[in-house]
């Protein structure tokens, strides 16, 4: 192949200069920012009083204290498959909404998206819409122009340190971190994480927007596996609207589809993609071209839907002037009742979990360096490192006993009682000797299972953990 | 859609068997990425330790070093450890409550100077070999109270470094009484924990017993702390309770070396150990 000059394989980002829309889905695009940035903003800030000893935040995640606080909820490093739990169902939740509705999530509530439609909305107030922005983007550096992106920048900036900062409250106490914040004397790693989260939300906000989607993310093409012929999703009414063309009373228009190609659903698109083209790896399906479309449908008296919610699998359907299946039944189908089913199971069973979890636990590791130590008398004594988790927030006395068999006899170490006492919202490690008399079964027997119980003498609760009596069997 | 419909779209121009590639071209701002990065890599290798050569590698412009971070890390270490490793060195081990921070500090310290120094011998759990007594048990040949434990581990046993060491032998009676005697004397020993094979041998040993052993190892066999001597009538055998074990001890005796660790460890060592030791389950 004699080819003289081979293409760039680089290409300067093209810039988008999304137009304002007006329309319902425009609408909801603007309450679901309203309600998540109001989420992530403002939770540290709520309180709820768990009484002493204990903080009063709703939602903390205390890595020092390894405790996770959520609402009345307070979950310890040995609960984290309630945290893998709602990981899965996050991710099932994803499955469901994708097979159903598409890109739903990237349309409408990932941050990127929503951050990116906070700053194309200051974007707007600052410097006008699409085509003062187009004309602002080609005109020369004046002093108008300097003015104008500088103070975009600064409002962009105060906005990108608000989200960076937002985000240390969640793992300290958010009144008690703002004020050190602003005396300068919280900890580095606090400016550290609000510095990197404010550099990436400028960055990402303010300059990458759909570059983050289209190059860095990794969820685009994990949802285009997800999605098959009965996915709702934003397309193009082909069918409908080709031939596309002006409609000029003297060039035929009764020929021409209904789209009047004036390039509104180009110029709202914030990925900078035509969406007549087809379904495009870059489309967010943030619907914001069905509203611009309607709106255009109207004012020449068409009706909606040229750009609209679509399954592939009415497209054939609608070619042969059939109407559309009814949404319902793209919606329900196997797949998504399987994605509903497991993403409930997980559900229930984590509410179950949460329900008939104890106050007290004890969890047991026996000594097996050596399984077991003969003593002077000839009894044989086993050794376990026993753990007691005590989740009140006050002090309380923990009984240890043995059951199993009435020859074995429990003692704690460093102490002569058979309880002891465990702090408010602690764990206690404590070594406890199980002794069986020479010549007795569990002392030449192999291996006796028995039970450790820990009762609580304060209020009479109990947990229990089951193990083994190594004997010496020679 | 058929390639027939992309005809317009650009390709890279590479063409194998009629096979073409379209041009998708990636972002420019992802090479200039990929450039810093190649500078910062640069940058990398010059601040910080990287190329090797013969000696050593290249020690970089930063002054970075994990050999000194843990050298750093160390002395921060001692010096925040050197106040409570004081006070447990002028400790009275006796009065030490279970649970002070001194107490607690010396457990940990304790645990890490033991697998370091004792446990070649002593085991990982602390239970012993055949020769090296099981420390978790409630037999103690020199006592078992943490002052004794202390002393054992300061100054040894049998040894020349430390005049103090605790010093005890045993005689080889191989040289002075018949196997036929030691054979009895193995049988009497043996009832005196109530596992004689041969009840009319161990009669005949008991006078011998009387005669030759219980000086130190006292009339019932009960042994004497002082001078190290093993209680006889219990279930613990340091070099093994059989017949054939206990006549060896008697013929040719045992004679178990236990080195001076006072020096190497100094006084907050040796009372970590002690401590570590005691609380394992056989202290007393």
């Amino acid at each position: 192949m004699s080819d003289s000059t081979p293409p760039s394989l680089y290409a300067a980002r093209e810039p988008v200069f999304p137009r304002r829309v007006y329309g319902p889905f425009r609408n909801l695009k603007w309450w679901i920012m309203l309600v998540t940035l109001g989420i992530y903003y403002l939770t540290p800030w709520i309180r709820w009083d768990r009484g002493p000893n204990l903080p009063d935040q709703a939602v903390l995640v205390d890595m020092a204290g390894r405790r996770f606080y959520f609402l009345w909820i307070e979950i310890w490093p040995h609960e984290f498959y309630f945290v893998a739990g709602l990981l899965i169902m996050a991710g099932l939740g994803l499955f469901l909404f994708t097979s159903a509705l598409g890109r739903v999530w990237c349309g409408y509530a990932c941050p990127q998206t929503v951050w990116t439609d906070l700053f194309i909305l200051v974007e707007r107030w600052i410097e006008g819409d699409r085509n003062a922005r187009v004309r602002l983007w080609n005109a020369p550096w004046t002093l108008r122009k300097w003015r104008l992106r500088i103070t975009k920048w600064v409002v962009w900036l105060l906005i990108s340190v608000a989200t960076g900062g937002a985000w240390v409250f969640y793992f300290a106490d958010a009144p008690t971190l703002a004020r050190d914040l602003f005396t300068l004397s919280a900890h580095p790693i606090a400016y550290t994480s609000v510095a990197i989260l404010t550099g990436t939300t400028f960055l990402f906000g303010g300059f990458a927007r759909e570059q983050i989607c289209i190059y860095m993310c990794p969820w685009p093409r994990i949802q285009a596996a997800m999605m098959d012929e009965d996915t709702l999703t934003v397309a193009y009414r082909e069918w409908r609207g080709e031939p596309r063309g002006k409609h000029r009373k003297a060039e035929g228009a009764d020929q021409l589809g209904d789209c009047i190609d004036c390039s509104a659903c180009v110029n709202v698109c914030p990925v900078g993609i035509d969406i007549r083209d087809g379904q495009q790896l870059e489309c967010i399906t943030c619907a914001l071209c069905i509203d611009a479309c309607d709106d255009v449908m109207t004012k020449i008296g068409k009706p909606r839907g040229l750009i609209d919610y679509l399954a592939l699998s009415d497209e054939w359907r609608e070619r042969e002037g059939q109407p559309a299946k009814p949404i319902w039944s793209h919606v329900f189908r196997p797949r998504t009742i399987l994605y509903t089913s497991l993403w409930a199971l997980i559900g229930i069973g984590l509410v179950f979990a949460l329900f008939i979890r104890p106050e007290i636990d004890l969890s047991v590791a026996p000594v097996r360096n050596p399984t077991f130590v003969t003593l002077s008398d000839g009894s044989i004594r086993n050794t376990y490192d026993i753990r007691l988790r005590n989740k009140h927030p006050e002090v309380r006395r923990f009984k240890l006993s043995v059951v199993g068999d009435q020859m074995l006899v429990l003692r704690i170490e460093g102490s002569h009682y058979s309880s002891v006492e465990v702090p408010p919202d602690t764990a206690e490690l404590k070594r406890v000797y199980v002794t069986a008399p020479g010549g007795s079964a569990p002392a030449t027997d192999d291996r006796t299972e028995f039970r450790f119980w820990v009762e609580d003498l304060g209020n009479g609760e109990r947990a229990h953990a089951d193990t083994i009596f190594n004997g010496d069997a020679r | 859609m058929s390639a027939e419909e992309h005809k317009d779209i650009e390709t890279t121009g590479h063409e194998w068997d009629g096979i073409q590639e379209y041009n998708n071209p990636l972002p420019r701002w992802w090479l200039w990425t990929f450039y810093i990065t190649i500078i910062w890599g640069i940058g990398y290798t010059i601040a910080y330790p990287a190329w090797p050569l013969i000696e050593r590698a290249t020690p970089g412009l930063a002054g970075f070093s994990t050999r000194q971070n843990v050298a750093d890390d160390i002395a921060a270490a001692r010096a925040a450890n050197a106040e409570v490793e004081a006070q447990l060195a002028g400790a009275d081990l006796a009065s030490l409550a279970p649970g002070s921070p001194v107490y607690d500090y010396a457990v940990n310290a304790g645990a890490a100077l033991f697998m370091t120094n004792c446990s070649q011998c002593h085991g990982a759990g602390a239970d012993g070999a055949p020769g090296y007594p099981n420390l978790l048990d409630d037999a103690w040949l020199w006592g078992g109270d943490i002052e004794a434990i202390a002393y054992s581990v300061r100054h040894g046993i049998r040894n020349d470094q430390d005049p103090d060491a605790r010093w005890s032998e045993m005689p080889a009676f191989g040289e002075m009484l018949s196997e036929a005697e030691i054979g009895a004397v193995t049988q009497y020993v043996l009832s005196l924990s109530g596992n004689a094979d041969d009840a009319g041998l161990a009669q005949t040993g008991a006078t011998l017993f009387a005669d030759n052993c219980a000086a130190c190892h006292g009339e019932n066999g009960e042994g004497n702390r002082d001078i190290g001597a093993p209680n006889l009538n219990d279930a613990i055998w340091l070099y093994g309770g059989d017949a054939d074990s206990v006549t060896e001890t008697i013929t040719a005796s045992r004679f178990g070396v236990m080195p001076p660790w006072g020096e190497r460890l100094g006084d907050a060592g040796v009372n970590a150990l002690a401590v570590y030791v005691h609380q394992k389950g056989g202290g007393e």
